[in-house]
């Protein structure tokens, strides 16, 4: 019979091996799924995993899509540290798209150089704005925020396409919902002649060292971790809740914003009614799949990326449906909530009948 | 009853290592041991709560497994924990038929009537159980027990959150029962309620038994030693003469209660001198935790002159900031309160430290000075553990007392508040912890004790108080006070109400 003992000390060793158990359950379960599918196994592979790695291009392509990922993930992760459960990332990566792409569009006779920098500061004030709702919210009236920042999605998105049908859709468009395509001044420079890579990528790099530094070194970062793990003993030190609650909720937003505006700056070049493939709700994931660890997060958000593009090479190749893809992030959480229990528990085989 | 060769082992320790014991009809026997002892791990294994590895249970000459707390009762066996399980806005009838399974009816009402008044435990079933005392509430849980006539009954520390009165009450209703049959198994580490109730004596250590003894015949002393191994320094009366300078003023401080049953703070003052130590008095609950908060300044005051520190206005600072003006606390709660479980003691040496001492420079945490002042702490108090690097969680109850302790002595503070410093702590890191008080008294900082430990009060407090439903009794010389006065005003009487009675 197999059992679990309580650990005397939680394993240091299973926190780093628990996320590479699930990744590998995660595979066997998927192809075990194509299996059962039908689709030819060796192919299911070369597809999902080696293909998005084979070139140059299908490499860069692969940190175009895990910049705002990690981006979103580091700031989720100084939240979920300090207990602070913002849900709502994808919405206050919405607005930055909004705030950020609305000057693009209001500065539209204009090409200068401060035309990008403007656009940037008003996507991180928009997402800001975003969070300062549920952060208000709980701060004053002791609300969940877990609630009040999902449901804020729902907002952002439906504002979203009422703008792009309305006042910021393209007056040259024939009533087609999207913007004007931003120009030159307005979009990010490319880092790697040929691609998409923009400069999200090495933001995303200095953002993780930023709050490794914030975290590790700084006593801001100490009363978040204190304030996450033991909260009646960060009053006792002298921490206050609000701030830091404030402090979760605007970091995360202006980061989020960031990135939403990174992305119609860069890839998409417009505003459209859908801008986001879900990456402020992936950024969970990915968030936990590295351990709320600024170097985990990196890791977690390239295999989570990985991920996304593996599906949409499975969809092409394989004729499977792109739902795959949530399919194998849904798993990949799912067996990394199961494999935690190892951190706390060891497996122990005991001869069955010994005991009541 | 008797239990032979009980063994039970938990991950990284042995609780019990092939345990005797054995009761007769009538008898009060006493289980001796300091925490961690294995007294806890024995009686949940008699009463069904956990499995022994080995050993067996004989039950009126027949030998018995007791699968769960429901066989137990089954065969006769009650108990009455050290913590209660009683719903608070239920009332008293309705939380006795909770633990039977039968319906609140008249029938049940009227046995709790003659059962609480044949064992002088006068209780009123109608009554909201939020109402009432710590006292009472042990009442229902001992008249819980009575209704299911049990043959045996065990009593978990049940004088630890009882005023002296309280205490010979029920020790009258005890006795009462021993003679009527029933056999009594009697928790506790407080020898001289032992000496005053228990026939014999079982005395546990480090999981093993040592020894069994007539209390009677042994001295508290002896009785001690057999429970603690080998004799220990145990800190003097000292008298001490303070200074007039005033560190720290409380002034009509009133508090509304902050949460459903807290208890409200009223018109509490205190003058605390350079050079005293004042000990406040009182059973658990009566708003220690309301009044450390309000020091510590994790509550804050709307008037910021009612609490002064040295004589500056403290009452709106925060808890940093009062460690700035020069206010230590330490509250109750060890493991999650006065110290992070999760980090190491290098971190927890920081959490409170880094106001006084300069931990920062230049915004960063500086990991040197940090460590420096954490190897300190536990060399100074003799902190056993695997070095700075440890987890808070992994020290025993006593050594992280010790350091938590230490971490605030060391950071020089003039006023110095700490709420039940021993408590769940063993004698010798109690004694080192009483010790230290008494020596940042005689180096000239104010020391303020909150404790339910009277012993602890009388010994080495200068000065006394007693807090009862968040009043605060006048402030008495410790030497013109015995514990019985102190009883009556952890009860709410005044002195002068005695005098005239």
């Amino acid at each position: 019979m197999i059992s679990l003992q309580a650990r005397v000390e939680p394993s240091k060793l299973m926190g780093f091996a628990a996320p590479v158990i699930a990744l590998a359950l995660t595979v066997l379960a998927g192809l075990i799924l194509f299996a059962l599918l039908g689709v030819p196994l060796d192919k299911a592979f070369y597809s999902f995993f080696i293909e998005p790695l084979s070139s140059t291009y299908e490499l860069s392509e692969l940190g175009v899509k895990a910049a705002p990922l990690i981006m979103i993930a580091i700031a989720l992760s100084i939240g979920y540290r300090a207990n602070v459960w913002n849900i709502g990332a994808e919405g206050q990566f919405i607005l930055g798209a909004i705030c950020g792409g609305a000057v693009a569009l209001f500065f539209y006779e204009i090409e200068a150089w401060y035309i990008l920098p403007l656009m940037v500061l008003a996507g991180m004030l928009g997402g800001m704005l975003w969070a300062a709702i549920p952060a208000l919210l709980r701060t004053q009236f002791n609300a969940n925020e877990i609630l009040t920042s999902l449901m804020l999605t729902y907002i952002a998105v439906l504002l979203l396409s009422l703008l792009v049908n309305g006042p910021l859709s393209d007056p040259d468009g024939y009533n087609h919902a999207e913007s004007r395509m931003f120009h030159a001044a307005a979009t990010l420079p490319i880092i790697l002649e040929g691609t998409r890579l923009h400069i999200g990528a090495p933001v995303a790099l200095l953002l993780v060292v930023v709050v490794w530094v914030l975290l590790s070194r700084t006593l801001l970062g100490f009363a978040l971790k204190v304030n996450g793990i033991a909260p009646r003993a960060g009053l006792y030190a002298g921490f206050t809740q609000k701030r830091l609650i404030w402090f979760s909720f605007l970091f995360c937003g202006a980061v989020a914003g960031c990135a939403g505006l990174f992305e119609v700056a860069g890839p998409i070049g417009l505003l459209l009614p859908e801008i986001s493939p879900g990456y402020g709700f992936t950024a969970i994931i990915v968030a936990f799949l590295g351990r709320l660890h600024p170097v985990g997060i990196v890791f977690a958000g390239l295999v989570v990326a990985l991920s996304t593009l593996g599906g949409e090479a499975a969809q092409i190749n394989l004729n499977l449906p792109l739902a795959v893809t949530g399919v194998f992030q849904g798993m990949l959480l799912f067996f990394l909530l199961a494999t935690d229990v190892l951190i706390n528990y060891r497996v122990v085989w005991r001869a069955t009948g010994s005991r009541a | 009853m008797a239990m032979r060769g009980i063994t039970k082992a938990y991950p990284g320790c042995l609780a019990n290592d092939a345990i005797d014991l054995k009761l007769e009809a009538g008898q009060i026997h006493a289980l001796l041991g300091e925490n961690g002892a294995g007294k806890s791990t024995l009686v949940k294994i008699l009463y069904g709560l956990l499995q022994a590895d080995s050993g067996s249970i004989e039950w009126c000459g027949k030998p018995v497994t007791i699968g769960s707390p429901a066989s137990a009762r089954e065969l006769g066996i009650a108990l009455v924990f050290q913590h209660f399980s009683l719903f608070e806005s239920l009332s008293v009838l309705e939380n006795i038929s909770l633990g039977m399974a039968v319906a609140a009816n008249r029938r049940l009402e009227d046995k709790i009537i003659e059962v609480s008044s044949r064992y002088g435990l006068p209780l009123d079933p109608s009554r909201q159980v939020y109402t009432l005392s710590v006292g009472e509430r042990q009442r229902i849980e001992i008249v819980r027990c009575l209704l299911q006539s049990p043959k045996l009954l065990i009593m978990d520390e049940p004088t630890s959150v009882l005023t002296p009165q309280e205490v010979s009450d029920l020790f009258v209703t005890l006795r009462r029962l021993a003679a009527e049959g029933v056999a009594i198994l009697y928790i506790s580490h407080k020898l001289n309620e032992i000496k005053a109730l228990c026939s014999e004596a079982t005395i546990l250590r480090g999981g093993k038994r040592v020894a069994s003894a007539i209390p009677d015949e042994q001295s508290t002393r002896s009785l001690a030693a057999l429970m603690m191994g080998d004799e220990i320094e145990v800190p003097e009366r000292e008298s001490r003469t303070p200074s007039n300078k005033v560190m720290l003023q409380l002034d009509n401080v009133s508090l509304p209660a902050t949460e459903l049953h807290g208890v409200p703070l009223t018109d509490i003052n205190l003058s605390l001198h350079a050079g005293e130590i004042v000990g406040i008095a009182g059973v658990a609950g009566n708003g220690q935790d309301e009044l450390m908060q309000v020091i510590s300044g994790e509550v804050r005051l709307l008037n910021e002159h009612a609490l002064q520190i040295d004589g500056k206005p403290a009452g709106a600072l925060s808890p940093g900031e009062r460690r700035i003006q020069g206010l230590c606390t330490v509250p109750e709660e060890r493991l999650g309160h006065a110290s992070v479980p999760a980090m190491t003691l290098s971190d927890n040496v920081f959490l409170t430290a880094h106001n006084r001492t300069g931990l920062l420079t230049g915004g960063l945490i500086n990991k040197t000075k940090t460590n420096r002042f954490a190897q300190k702490v536990i060399e100074q108090f003799n902190v056993q553990c695997n070095g700075r690097r440890s987890m808070a969680s992994s020290l025993s109850g006593g050594n992280l007392q010790k350091f938590i302790v230490g971490r605030e002595i060391e950071q020089q503070p003039s006023v110095f508040v700490v709420s039940q410093p021993t408590w769940g702590v063993d004698a010798g890191a109690a004694a080192a912890i009483r010790k230290s008080l008494q020596a940042m008294a005689n180096a000239g900082t104010a020391v303020l004790v909150v404790s339910q430990d009277l012993d602890e009060l009388m010994l080495i407090s200068d000065r006394i108080a007693a807090l009862c439903a968040g009043q605060l009794s006048s402030v008495y010389l410790t030497t013109d006070m015995t514990v019985q006065h102190l009883g009556l005003l952890m009860g709410g009487a005044s002195i002068s109400e005695e005098a005239t009675a």
